[in-house]
């Protein structure tokens, strides 16, 4: 007896839960480099950030009696909430912060496919705004740190500064307050730009677990792109737009004027690169359609511009997007794909009156 | 150099054609039995004039075309009608069906040239009527109807398909490597009765020796023939994606090519419309791809319409011991059957014996918009299902369900293996039943 089924009776590679595989080998370098520039306290948080995850994925099936964890996105949402959180973090908030995610973002609306944000920038936000003091204390990679341990990281440094009174750019800002390593002075100096876009590239700053390192994360993004899993849209047009709106309107509260912010130190810190190719790419959360996820990523941009220079908080790419996950079923409701052969129903001739 | 294409979606699978590329036509030897199906085409079913106890000759009409949209059913052979019974075919429909024993000698009556070149696009048309002509790539939409330019349109090409987009099938690629000249004087036969400003033949570039070989003979020929080799892309084969990728047109919703100024033709219907007005031989026997990773030996086979798949799969070798499914056509569009008699009908360009191929993978829609981006016709797959999923089949048809042609690209892409294509058959037949 044959086996019947309907055509195509091929598929193609992609199936979801090795994608999701793949979203972890692709975040994997840039979380080791964390582990690498905080010590063994990060991959403490990093392990119980998934294994909350995955347990709260776990009992919350035994109610539903669907067992999910074989899709691997609870493992996914797991190892962003621990990217996200600060090395020296008390190991109750990762838990705090995953146990949200998957059970009121995710399980409460249906479960995968059915969330309404992204899970893991949600739980983030929720620890964010419950713990701040917390989820805003940092440290510096173990080679720079000399005396005090705790740091600020390059933007909430500026912002701080700003608030002061102080204006100028990135180099005359942070003099003193951040150090920098030698090679990135000396990087810098070839090229005439900030020590500080240099150390926040290759990954020597403050930051929380998975956002420092740049350079790892876009390599990681490029891995994702070219296994076909993300498009190129909307980490090119976040970032892209983002970069404008900085250059053009980002000097203004630095007092530096229009047309003269800077570009390089706030894309490769804050976790952008983080938000750009791997937050803002969430499958579930973003638009279907191209046209959409174009203009989805164009406002993660300017709403992360706008909350960076012109809101109290030094940080936006997890707010900006979340808002517009919210915004999403709307724009992909209204945002149409012209189908092939489109013709425009002709208009109902108004009937001429008597 | 950049290869012309369709602009929108598209898959690219692996295209397994290296199994049977190379192997030669050969002719099967006739079965004991035929069975031949009312039901070869698109439309109305042909009304059966034999009974039961008839003999029929080759070539013969055995039934007649039932409305414009149909086509007449000749005699594949020699013998006597044992039965009339209701079959099934690959397709899904049914109908009546002559079976057919064979006599052991069968007669060969086309071995005459005719002339054509004298003859009106008028005559040639009753010709390509009479012989049971069918578009051959699989649709199997009626050729003498395709052919007639109404009133007041104008053709301004006449586009040969050689595309074959589908994995496996190397029917039409035989054809053109084996039998340049004579596909090329169907062209001319078919350019002759629709008059076109430009006749181009489209094949895609994995087939580059066919290019070559067609622009080669059509020169050699003074024929006014532009061979446009293409970019590889799955579904170029296609009507729509092929005028697209030619010309540049597309053809507007719900209309027909005509509309964008196109006729398009099958490079297996070209040889079928030579052989009628050349020899005035009716479409009694087909080119069929054997292929798949479960059968013995792939073959390309001439083959007398309603041979049973099963003595095609014996003529092969049989099956291997992995062999799961077994799929008339394409993998990409083709019909799992699940009877292994089923007779082959003048569609039937492949047949595939293949191991398991899917997984049995499952997971709920993650929104990722992939069939989205991949759908040719500019759909939205993730809606249109949705929509049927909960019995809303008029919002799904609002959505252009209607103008979904079933390519499989959405599902071929489809990371949590949604039964998309099942979903929009579905919700296309429930739909129309509920208007």
């Amino acid at each position: 007896m044959n086996t019947v089924r309907t055509s195509p009776h091929i598929h193609g590679p992609l199936r979801t839960d090795k994608a999701m595989l793949l979203v972890i080998a692709a975040l994997a370098p840039s979380a080791l480099w964390g582990v690498w520039a905080f010590g063994l306290r990060a991959l403490l948080v990093l392990a119980v950030s998934i294994a909350a995850s995955l347990l709260t994925e776990y009992l919350l099936g035994l109610v539903s009696k669907e067992f999910t964890l074989r899709d691997y996105s609870a493992a996914v949402t797991g190892l962003l909430v621990g990217m996200n959180m600060p090395p020296e973090i008390p190991l109750y908030i990762p838990v705090i912060a995953s146990a949200f995610a998957i059970a009121v973002v995710k399980w409460t609306f249906g479960g995968l496919g059915c969330n309404w944000m992204n899970p893991a920038l949600a739980g983030r936000v929720f620890v964010f705004f419950s713990f701040t003091s917390q989820m805003s204390s940092f440290t510096l990679p173990r080679w720079l740190q000399l005396d005090a341990v705790s740091s600020a990281t390059p933007l909430s440094a500026m912002k701080t500064a700003v608030t002061a009174g102080a204006a100028g750019r990135s180099t005359d800002l942070l003099a003193g307050t951040i150090p920098n390593t030698d090679f990135a002075v000396a990087v810098a100096d070839k090229l005439g730009i900030s020590p500080y876009a240099v150390d926040a590239f290759f990954g020597n700053v403050g930051g929380c677990i998975g956002e420092v390192s740049s350079l790892l994360l876009l390599a990681g993004g490029i891995f994702l792109i070219a296994a076909h899993i993300i498009t190129w849209r909307i980490p090119v047009i976040y970032i892209g737009s983002f970069a404008i709106l900085s250059w053009i309107f980002g000097g203004i509260p630095y007092g530096l004027g229009a047309f003269s912010g800077e570009i390089l130190v706030p894309v490769f810190s804050g976790g952008l690169m983080l938000g750009a190719f791997f937050m803002a790419t969430d499958w579930v959360t973003t638009p279907t359609t191209p046209k959409g996820e174009i203009i989805f990523a164009a406002g993660c941009g300017f709403f992360t511009f706008l909350i960076r220079y012109f809101g109290s908080l030094p940080e936006g790419v997890s707010l900006a997007i979340i808002l517009m996950n919210i915004i999403t079923p709307t724009i992909d409701r209204f945002v149409k794909v012209k189908p092939f052969g489109y013709v425009k129903k002709p208009r109902e001739k108004k009937e001429a009156k008597a | 150099m950049k290869l012309a294409t369709f602009r929108r979606g598209g898959v690219h699978p692996d295209d397994k054609k290296q199994l049977s590329k190379d192997k030669k036509l050969e002719r099967l030897p006739f079965p004991s039995e035929l069975v031949v199906s009312m039901s070869e085409h698109l439309g109305a079913p042909a009304v059966l004039t034999k009974k039961k106890g008839d003999t029929v000759t080759r070539g013969e009409v055995i039934g007649t075309a039932a409305g414009y949209i149909s086509a007449d059913v000749h005699s594949p052979a020699d013998g006597v009608v044992t039965e009339i019974r209701r079959v099934r075919v690959q397709s899904g429909a049914v109908a009546e069906a002559a079976v057919i024993r064979c006599n052991p000698e069968q007669s060969d009556p086309w071995t005459e040239k005719h002339p054509w070149r004298g003859m009106s696009g008028e005559e040639l048309l009753r010709l390509v009527r009479d012989m049971g002509i069918v578009g051959m790539g699989g649709a199997t939409f009626p050729t003498a109807v395709k052919l007639t330019v109404p009133m007041g349109k104008t053709v301004d090409a006449l586009i040969i398909n050689g595309v074959e987009c589908e994995p496996y099938l190397t029917s039409d690629y035989r054809l053109m490597i084996e039998r340049p000249d004579e596909v090329l004087e169907g062209v001319m036969i078919a350019a002759a009765i629709v008059s076109p400003k430009r006749i181009i033949i489209g094949i895609e570039a994995n087939k580059m020796d066919a290019v070559a070989l067609l622009s080669e003979k059509a020169a050699a020929h003074g024929y006014p023939i532009e061979v446009m080799p293409l970019k590889v892309k799955y579904p170029q084969g296609d009507e729509k994606q092929l005028i697209k990728a030619t010309i540049g047109r597309e053809v507007p919703s719900g209309k027909l090519p005509l509309d964008a100024g196109a006729v398009v033709c099958n490079m297996g219907t070209c040889n079928a419309i030579y052989e009628a007005a050349v020899y005035h031989k009716p479409l009694i026997e087909r080119v069929i791809t054997v292929s798949g990773e479960s059968i013995s030996e792939p073959k390309n086979i001439i083959a007398p319409i309603g041979t049973k798949f099963s003595d095609l799969i014996a003529y092969c070798g049989g099956e291997k011991d992995d062999a799961v499914s077994v799929v008339a056509g394409g993998p990409m569009m083709g019909f799992a059957v699940s009877d292994d008699d089923t007779p082959m009908v003048k569609g039937s360009g492949g047949l595939l014996v293949l191991p398991r191929m899917i997984d049995d993978f499952s997971a709920p829609c993650v929104l990722c918009g992939k069939c989205v981006q991949h759908c040719p016709m500019g759909l939205q797959p993730n809606k249109m299902f949705r929509n049927i999923k909960y019995g809303n089949y008029q919002a799904a048809i609002d959505l252009g369900l209607m103008d979904c042609k079933e390519c499989g690209c959405c599902a071929y892409t489809c990371p949590s293996h949604l039964p998309l294509v099942q979903g929009f058959k579905l919700g296309k037949k429930l739909g129309r039943k509920k208007k």
